[in-house]
């Protein structure tokens, strides 16, 4: 089974360990990776901003990268696939090459727990992590591509790792991209009450497997000096050790 | 009139939020939807969500079939000893009201819960007449005598305490009024009552037109609705034409999805039908159709299933900034995420484009609509029009903008460039950075470090990769 690594523009730039951890985890099952170098980024934040033009112009470099490529597109961010997966086929009108390119890449490309659930069907990649770990729902991998079940089901097999509740776990926790930016204060209270929330769980560790999510709380739980940690999903299923 | 040609600002607005409204808008929030969630598991998820699609197909069917059941409605309200007015917009809404009014010698009236009549304003053109007005509905009672506007569509003055209500009756009504909801609520009580009997008209929007008999339903929840209705010799109900449905059996679909998304209730207390006139009730019945900017939403189709909303208020319940700033951060009628697709389309994107930013695309308020409303996509194509300008209005964001989205679109469209920048910004930070945090970022980016720090641009993906592809094509491209 081959991947090519979609690496997005913030795993790219404030995450790389995340993304070397990622090849890791599917090298060690067997998959073969491989990276299309002339990738930048999805285009969403043009997009999503009202910069349509541009978030066109820049979706179809994706995809001519992408078009080359074959196997499985796998990335560790549920916004930047839902993106290319539902948003890229509605951004051509149906008949045009370009919709059709889409439609074949959106059937190629998932996001990590999706891919390894679903289509390898692993969920036990022997991690051990004893840490008390609660979950967060990012919005676009839990209401846009509908991973709901998937991250626990990972969670739960890891060795030593115990589950715990977190209220709220659905409700976003105040990135969306461009908001963060043009509403500080609300951005800001709505990711206070996320924190809050992860902090009464009681947990040791706290998994936010969206980068931008991820960079919101870890920096939220940062400022408020907290000793929970916030990890991408990727981050324990590559923690090896005693088992 | 206020200066419509102001832009909302909703940033400033949310920042002017007391933590009093933060704290009331959530607790209404959380009993509402957790008395939705309860009726939608006895009811069944799988049953809840057919009903939804049922509920859509009603909405979308009587839409696009506007012309034929607003004609239907005429004809049997008209058939039922009613009279049909037709207005495009709040002015001539206002003359009619004001015309029978006139002509009635009505001097007091007595109003139900409306968010038209919010939405054109009309207790104040009324007023200005020198015709008292009078909100019945408790919450809307309190919110006329507050000079305030409802901070929710179904719980209007959700955002004041019981000490805030009982100072307010103090004040304005020179009652001795304590801190007790059941108390606040008998005086109100008492004073509506003489309105009630002594009003001339009674004014009602509606919440459906059931086509099929020209019946107005109005849901309500205090009694109020059917005094307005009853007591009075004149109704007026003022009604957009949105709100039209084929007939009884879409009604049942719809009042089942509205009392449930509304309150959690399987039934609204009250449901008033009123066709025409009846032996027992107002010597007249007048319905008001009323388009203001209704038809201009029609004739776009990627916004027109704004108009299937049902008022019910769930996307504001749920939504994330909503819960964080309240209604009144949104400088119109609508609020919450309806509001936030709605009033633009209202009142457009020139004054209001500032609301579809208001939103993290969380899609939480797509997905509990009773309805599905598409309000994420609304969202979004209502960014765009703001940003690039479409058909119905031209773009209303600065060139400094548009050039610095140029910028970036070029460098993001050229790998090299991309690489490039991702070098520089490990070198430029360095001033900032300490440690794996940045915690300070020149301006416009300050609006994220003023929040939390930034994380650190760090390591090198592309070098690792290089690297490690080297290692393993030596060792036989096999992955240990």
């Amino acid at each position: 089974m081959k991947v090519q690594l979609f690496v997005t523009c913030l795993g790219e730039n404030l995450l790389p360990d995340i993304l070397q951890k990622m090849v890791s985890i599917l090298e060690r099952i067997g998959i073969s990776c491989e990276f299309p170098e002339g990738q930048t980024c999805c285009g969403q934040p043009f997009f999503n901003s009202g910069f349509q033009k541009e978030g066109r112009e820049i979706a179809l470099l994706w995809m001519k990268r992408f078009a080359e490529t074959d196997g499985y597109i796998v990335a560790p961010s549920g916004s930047c696939v839902e993106f290319v997966k539902h948003r890229y086929p509605k951004m051509f009108p149906e008949g045009t090459v370009e919709h059709e390119i889409a439609v074949q890449l959106a059937e190629r490309v998932f996001e990590f727990s999706q891919f390894l659930t679903n289509i390898v069907q692993i969920t036990d990649l022997g991690a051990f992590f004893p840490h008390r770990v609660a979950c967060h729902s990012p919005c676009h991998l839990t209401r846009g591509l509908g991973v709901r079940d998937e991250q626990q089901r990972l969670l739960r097999a890891v060795k030593g790792l115990e589950l715990v509740s977190l209220n709220d776990a659905e409700t976003c926790c105040g990135f969306g991209g461009i908001f963060s930016v043009v509403y500080p204060e609300v951005s800001m209270a709505m990711m206070e009450a996320k924190v809050m929330n992860i902090m009464a769980s009681n947990a040791e560790c706290v998994v936010v497997s969206e980068p931008g999510c991820l960079i919101n709380i870890r920096g939220g739980l940062q400022k408020m000096n907290s000793n929970i940690r916030a990890m991408h999903l990727i981050e324990i299923l590559a923690q090896e050790g005693a088992a | 009139m206020k200066d419509v040609t102001a832009r909302i600002d909703f940033r400033g607005n949310s920042q002017a939020v007391s933590p009093a409204m933060v704290v009331a808008t959530q607790k209404n929030a959380r009993t509402a939807l957790m008395k939705r969630s309860e009726v939608v598991v006895e009811f069944g998820e799988e049953r809840w969500q057919q009903l939804r699609r049922a509920g859509r197909e009603v909405r979308l069917h009587a839409l696009t079939h506007l012309d034929r059941y607003l004609s239907m409605v005429e004809e049997n309200v008209i058939a039922a000893g009613g009279q049909v007015h037709w207005a495009r917009n709040a002015e001539e809404a206002h003359r009619i009201v004001f015309d029978i009014a006139l002509q009635n010698s009505v001097r007091n009236i007595v109003k139900v819960k409306s968010m038209l009549t919010e939405e054109i304003e009309l207790n104040h053109a009324l007023e200005g007449r020198g015709i008292r007005v009078y909100e019945t509905d408790l919450g809307e009672f309190i919110v006329q005598l507050a000079g305030q506007r409802p901070s929710h569509i179904t719980a209007p003055a959700l955002h004041m305490t019981k000490e805030e209500v009982a100072a307010l009756f103090r004040e304005k009504l020179k009652v001795d009024a304590q801190p007790d909801p059941k108390l606040l609520t008998e005086i109100a009580r008492q004073r509506l009552r003489k309105e009630f009997l002594t009003s001339e008209m009674g004014i009602s929007g509606g919440n459906f037109l059931v086509a099929e008999t020209g019946t107005l339903i109005l849901v309500t929840n205090e009694g109020n609705g059917r005094m307005c209705t009853s007591l009075p010799p004149i109704h007026v109900a003022i009604v957009g034409i949105e709100k039209v449905i084929p007939d009884w059996e879409s009604a049942a679909v719809m009042l089942k999805l509205l009392a449930r998304s509304v309150s959690g209730s399987k039934i609204t207390a009250y449901n008033t039908f009123i066709t025409g006139v009846r032996k027992d009730g107002p010597r007249e019945f007048h319905l008001v159709l009323l388009d203001n900017g209704r038809t201009q939403i029609l004739r776009d189709k990627m916004a027109r299933e704004t108009l299937m909303c049902i008022r019910c208020g769930a996307c504001m319940n749920i939504c994330p900034v909503y819960n964080q700033v309240g209604g009144h951060a949104y400088g119109a009628v609508y609020p919450g995420p309806i509001g936030s697709i709605l009033t633009p389309l209202l009142i457009g994107t020139r004054i209001a484009g500032g609301l579809p930013f208001a939103s993290t695309l969380c899609g939480a308020c797509s997905d509990i609509c009773p309805v599905m409303i598409p309000i994420t996509e609304i969202l979004l194509h209502l960014r765009r029009r703001f940003v690039e300008g479409d058909d119905f209005e031209g773009s209303s964001i600065s060139g400094t903008l548009k050039a610095i989205a140029k910028v970036g679109r070029y460098v993001l469209g050229s790998p090299s460039l991309y690489r490039l920048g991702a070098r520089m910004g490990k070198i430029f930070q360095a001033p900032l950075r300490s440690g794996d945090w940045i915690s300070a970022m020149p301006s416009p980016l300050d609006r994220w470090t003023m929040a939390r720090p930034f994380p650190a641009f760090r390591g090198d993906f592309r070098g690792w990769w290089k690297k490690h592809k080297d290692a393993k094509d030596i060792s036989g491209g096999k992955a240990s």
